[in-house]
């Protein structure tokens, strides 16, 4: 099996990242979907998130992402240079960002460039995050034609044209093939050893030892 | 900065081009409009003359709204909405390099047509520079006052109709001021800068306070 690029520059980056929330509640659509939800991971951290359907699993990672208006309580990101914490962030879901009319290599140059947080040294380029997904064949072809799963990988790469210490996953594994998983598997473990921290919603195992884990909605 | 705002014009140009539409259909809409004018007000030349610039006008600022309800849905659906909300350039950057790639792509074919469908309409040389000028200046204006309307109906299924009428009641001080610059370059009491310069003020207006508004809508989702 040959490995994907070789991808590992100064170690450590992330160490001294430290993301707290504190006791966070959100609400959406009159109800209260997130109570007093509280945790603290440093670089190199994985949190899996894991709850029956409905129990607030993507809010979570959206309010993280600032992409939802927080009722009280706090996530506070510190060591990234004063950088707030939705610019250090890549958030991956359902809907992925990619546009069926463009190549896939034109949407991963794009969001490349869009969602650049300045690392340079770390981030790969289209065809680098390509090979690592084992999706290189693809570079030039419609997103239209891709199946489920190889847009999955390309959402993927998405993460890797451009260095967030932060990765907010939301279900990842969704559609991937074993081989794919543990090409991704491989990806996350990476992203931790630079010192990265990954929040990921997901039912299923996710490849990354020593993940710590958030089950939601126990208490009631 | 400045390479993430290329990067985003490329792409909606790109998307523009291989989707396809956007512009021509804007055109063959304007066209179609244009062309059942004299069925509706009789053949009349100096009728035609008179009302020319006017029915220019709304002729394009009906064809500008073509379209323009897709300017953030499609982002929206796909995702890239939320992605744009991450990036370290801000949405109010966004929401104008889209403006500005809408304009391109669906406002300008209407400025290079309207002096051909003026001819239709028995307007004379200067009067046909005339809504070349003032729609050259003004329907950008459209197209950012637009985009506010694109911004607040971006979740509503359909809300291309809901769109028009929101935005339409806030174009027609743009509407008043570009119809009334084409009259007077074709020959009026008035002087042709005074509503000409009128209308560069609604338009830079748009261009400072538009993306704002649009960005802030795009925030309350």
């Amino acid at each position: 099996m040959a490995m994907p690029v070789a991808h590992r520059p100064h170690a450590d980056f992330h160490s001294h990242l430290h993301l707290t929330v504190e006791r966070l509640c959100v609400e959406r659509g009159g109800r209260m979907v997130l109570r007093d939800v509280s945790f603290a991971l440093s670089g190199g951290e994985t949190l899996i998130v894991t709850g029956r359907n409905g129990v607030g699993k993507s809010t979570l990672l959206r309010a993280l992402a600032g992409l939802l208006p927080v009722l009280s309580g706090a996530v506070a990101l510190e060591g990234a240079n004063e950088a707030e914490i939705s610019t250090q962030t890549h958030y991956l879901a359902h809907a992925d960002g990619l546009k069926a009319a463009l190549t896939v290599a034109e949407n991963l140059e794009f969001w490349g460039a869009y969602l650049d947080a300045g690392h340079p040294a770390q981030r790969l380029s289209p065809a680098q995050a390509l090979e690592a997904v084992g999706l290189s064949h693809a570079a030039r072809a419609s997103v239209a034609i891709l199946s489920a799963g190889q847009k999955r990988r390309v959402a993927l790469a998405r993460l890797m044209v451009a260095h967030r210490p932060i990765w907010l996953l939301d279900e990842p594994m969704t559609a991937l093939d074993a081989f794919s998983r543990e090409r991704f598997a491989r990806a996350m473990r990476d992203h931790c050893a630079l010192g990265g921290i990954i929040v990921a919603a997901t039912h299923e195992p996710l490849g990354v030892e020593e993940a710590r884990e958030l089950p939601l909605g126990a208490r009631t | 900065m400045s390479s993430e705002l290329t990067s985003l014009f490329i792409r909606e140009l790109r998307i523009a081009r291989r989707i396809g539409g956007s512009g021509s259909m804007g055109v063959v809409f304007f066209l179609t409009l244009v062309t059942i004018t004299p069925f509706a007000v009789g053949p009349d030349p100096d009728l035609l003359a008179r009302i020319g610039p006017a029915m220019l006008w709304i002729s394009a600022l009906l064809a500008s709204l073509l379209g323009l309800d897709r300017l953030f849905q499609a982002d929206a659906e796909d995702g890239s909405l939320d992605l744009f909300h991450l990036s370290q350039t801000p949405l109010e950057l966004a929401v104008l390099v889209k403006c500005a790639a809408h304009w391109v792509t669906a406002g300008l074919p209407l400025v290079v047509a309207a002096p051909v469908l003026g001819l239709m309409l028995q307007q004379d040389g200067a009067a046909l520079l005339g809504v070349i000028a003032s729609l050259l200046v003004g329907a950008p204006a459209l197209t950012l006052i637009g985009s506010i309307g694109a911004a607040a109906t971006v979740t509503v299924r359909r809300g291309g109709l809901l769109m028009a009428l929101l935005v339409l009641p806030l174009t027609i001080p743009v509407l008043i001021f570009g119809v009334s610059a084409a009259n007077a370059a074709a020959g009026g009491t008035v002087p042709f800068l005074s509503p000409f310069a009128i209308l560069c003020a609604i338009s830079l207006a748009a261009l400072a306070l538009c993306p704002f508004a649009a960005a802030a809508a795009l925030r309350q989702l």
